[in-house]
């Protein structure tokens, strides 16, 4: 009897997750004595770290996008369409189309998306880089600035920590470099009484950015945006000014999530060690998909998948589980046009970044090509 | 009778408690509770200063064996 592995979500951490389980699968595959099928929302895979570039012409779109039906081993059933339903005591889903998908093993990577809409006047009134659409209108809204106060403004949760640091230095060296830095007013907010939640990151940002004079505001979590007189507002009563407002909108997970049952905010409820949906045992969640209190990061989500897939071919070819994942977390920092550095740790090794150097940032600069071969599960 | 929801983010470095929480509170009903539990000391410091700021109730702070809980009421 053919074992059926399900993946709902053809993201990163859906993509590493069946590209794994395809290559320590293989002669399984081969004898249809297991299938693998894929289930996405769009035929073509992003890079979504790439999108920092985008406001400020640095990257070429076509860079970001490859055909995901390539990224994906050829023995790898795949389907762009949507699960409306996950069904966890028939194990099986359902999808926008109508079909039903049985399974022995799913593995939910739904993401998570922006949740501009949840903040009155933000979608009118703010510019984002999180999707492509918002990162082509920002690039517009750079191109026309002549100078003014800009309000760098960071909402929780959202993916990718080290974005809100990377956009304010990228700003920052953008009005350098367009001769206006002179005009500009770059004030950042974020939502708890430092400069980012990693208190040797913030700790490292706060003399970077009394050094170039930008300021900020702490404990700023948004209430309301008014686009006609250009004003922010945050539940803890600050009001700002912007000519410019580039914000990190707040997110939330896929709907499927909570359509389902399986978290609230389309966070499913997962275990942190085993990435099992709370109360399953053959249900796991990978990456932002998860309630579990860590980044929302691509290196989180690849370093889950690999836990996952060690796990599910153990079950698959042995019946029982591998190992644990233990937390680790590893992001790379864009410090400038320049220079970088990176930080990890995990559950029980704290964070410790290094000082940013050239090096560093040219190896993210390579990252950027290397991450193809990390989804293909080949890195 | 109010509910409560917990958030066990023992060893979370990023985004950590705080941050934890203010995601969380989103997600609950005006009147109900969050319990965040935490290893980092800080938290029982840097969560009331939030508490206080953004106008919701502190309900109660305990240290318990090697991490505190630290319960939150959401008033808006």
């Amino acid at each position: 009897m053919t074992k059926q592995i399900v993946i709902v979500g053809g993201g990163l951490a859906g993509t590493i997750v069946a590209n794994g389980l395809a290559r320590q699968l293989s002669g399984q595959l081969r004898k249809n004595e297991v299938s693998i099928t894929v289930l996405g929302t769009t035929d073509q895979h992003m890079y979504q770290p790439g999108l920092l570039y985008v406001p400020f012409g640095r990257i070429r779109e076509q860079d970001l996008f490859r055909d995901q039906r390539k990224m994906l081993n050829s023995k790898i059933q795949f389907y762009v369409d949507p699960v409306k339903k996950i069904d966890p005591k028939k194990n099986q889903v359902t999808t926008e189309s109508g079909k039903t998908f049985g399974f022995d093993y799913c593995v939910v990577a739904t993401g998570s998306r922006l949740r501009h809409d949840t903040i009155p006047g933000m979608t009118e009134g703010a510019h984002w880089f999180y999707d492509l659409e918002g990162a082509r209108k920002m690039r517009e809204a750079l191109d026309e600035f002549e100078g003014g106060k800009v309000v760098v403004n960071i909402n929780a949760p959202h993916k990718c920590p080290v974005a809100p640091l990377e956009i304010v230095f990228m700003l920052r060296d953008y009005f350098d470099e367009k001769g206006i830095l002179d005009k500009c007013e770059i004030t950042y907010t974020y939502p708890i009484g430092r400069l980012h939640a990693l208190e040797p990151v913030a700790m490292w940002t706060k003399p970077e950015f009394d050094k170039y004079g930008i300021k900020y505001e702490t404990f700023f979590n948004t209430k309301s945006v008014d686009p006609k007189k250009k004003t922010i507002t945050s539940e803890e009563d600050v009001t700002l000014k912007y000519d410019l407002l580039v914000t990190v909108p707040p997110h939330s997970g896929a709907q499927v999530v909570t359509d389902s049952k399986l978290g609230d905010g389309g966070w499913a409820k997962t275990d942190k060690e085993t990435l099992l949906h709370v109360g399953s045992k053959n249900i796991f969640i990978c990456g932002d998909t998860t309630d579990i209190p860590i980044s929302k990061a691509g290196s989180t989500a690849h370093f889950e998948a690999d836990t996952i897939i060690d796990n599910i071919a153990s079950l698959v070819t042995e019946g029982r589980m591998a190992r644990k994942y233990d937390g680790k977390v590893f992001c790379f920092v864009e410090t400038g046009s320049n220079s970088g550095t990176y930080v990890w740790f995990n559950y029980k090794t704290p964070p410790n970044p290094g000082p940013p150097s050239q090096m560093i940032h040219w190896f993210k600069l390579s990252y950027n090509r290397l991450y193809w071969l990390s989804a293909r599960g080949l890195l | 009778m109010a509910k409560l929801k917990t958030v066990d983010a023992r060893g979370a470095y990023c985004p950590g408690p705080l941050m934890e929480l203010i995601a969380a509170i989103k997600l609950i009903e005006i009147g109900d509770d969050i319990e965040v539990l935490s290893s980092d000391k800080g938290s029982a410091a840097d969560i009331p200063e939030w508490v206080a700021k953004v106008k919701h109730k502190m309900v109660g702070i305990k240290e318990v064996d090697d991490h505190w809980s630290i319960v939150v009421k959401k008033m808006k």
